[in-house]
């Protein structure tokens, strides 16, 4: 936990970052004005790597080398894709993942 | 506004979970109820949250706080880009409308048909509005139960995994992501093992972007009709 100040500014900060990727299209691009092929292109590729990349940052603390060796973060990731393959269904995937995850590391290792 | 309701339902039922978990989460992190108002109100992003909550511990630096909040929401300003014409005819008011494009909200801006008898900017703002108050309740709901009910929420974490995990298969069922879910996966990978977990990520956010520039080939999405007279 950071001190009351610190949290504050880290909220606005965080706020207006987030506002400015929402605003940033209305801002730069005004009616029809085009749009540079290059900003496009980012923009197509740059979302896929970035989900691919917080996939790992959200599992960058597991420690493979000592027990339990990442099995319950594998066990709940293998869990999370074949219910969403299965039934494609983002609440479904993440609720039962979760509650999946929690029942390993509190029950089970 | 009751016409937008019905609408919103299947948002009512995800944001109250993902609010839940958020709310529990920053709660076990020392933030009172109010906190997690505050940033639901101010803030509201769903990922972008659960990203923020890593942001709250001492030392940590702002300006890695502004790197990943702006990477994470980076495709909103695409959003954007679908709605600059249909948002500008608005007054005002489509500054709140732009504020809270969530990826839910903006779903059902592209996916629903206004109802004939309905004004359209009322309408967007409606269901803008109760997302967003669902996403509030969502966080405070978990906020008073993690300091109500002391139950063990070891694990719950594991949504934002969960959540990224499902963003990454959604991409993936369009196979040109894929390059750039892998190149993403396999620069973090190389990147945790050089810096370590504390500081991998602005070395592998410059990373992906630099070989996005340099390697364009690779990962361009084939325009539409290219092959055709190209």
């Amino acid at each position: 936990m950071l001190d009351a100040t610190t949290s504050l500014l880290m909220i606005a900060v965080v706020a207006i970052a987030t506002f400015a990727t929402r605003a940033a299209a209305f801002v730069v691009f005004p009616k029809g004005k085009e749009i540079p092929p290059t900003v496009r292109y980012i923009g197509n590729v740059l979302t896929p790597a970035v989900i691919g990349m917080l996939v790992v940052y959200c599992l960058k603390s597991t420690n493979v080398l000592a027990y339990p060796y990442g099995l319950p973060e594998l066990i709940a990731c293998l869990a999370v894709v074949a219910l969403h393959l299965w039934k494609r269904n983002t609440l479904l995937s993440v609720g039962a993942g979760t509650i999946l995850y929690m029942f390993l590391v509190q029950f089970v290792f | 506004m009751r016409s937008a309701f019905p609408y919103t339902l299947p948002v009512l039922a995800g944001y109250l979970f993902m609010g839940l978990a958020f709310g529990v989460m920053f709660e076990e992190q020392g933030y009172s109820v109010l906190w997690a108002i505050i940033v639901s109100v101010f803030v509201y992003a769903g990922s972008g949250q659960y990203l923020a909550l890593n942001f709250f511990v001492p030392g940590y630096s702002f300006i890695q706080a502004i790197a990943l909040t702006l990477m994470v929401n980076i495709r909103h300003v695409f959003y954007g880009l679908s709605l600059v014409e249909r948002c500008n005819r608005f007054g005002w008011k489509r500054w709140y409308l732009i504020f809270g494009m969530t990826d839910e909200t903006y779903s059902l801006a592209c996916t629903v048909n206004v109802p004939e008898d309905v004004d359209e900017e009322k309408f967007l703002l409606s269901i803008t509005l109760l997302n967003h108050v669902y996403w509030v309740l969502g966080t405070v709901i978990g906020s008073l139960a993690a300091s109500a009910i002391p139950f063990n929420s070891e694990g719950i974490d594991f949504a934002m995994t969960a959540l990224f995990l499902v963003l990454f298969i959604e991409l993936w069922s369009n196979r040109y992501n894929r390059p750039a879910e892998l190149l993403g996966v396999v620069v973090s990978l190389v990147c945790l093992l050089v810096f370590g977990a504390d500081g991998f990520i602005l070395p592998t956010m410059l990373l992906i972007v630099a070989i996005l520039l340099v390697r364009r080939r690779k990962f361009e999405f084939p325009s539409k009709g290219a092959g055709k007279d190209a």
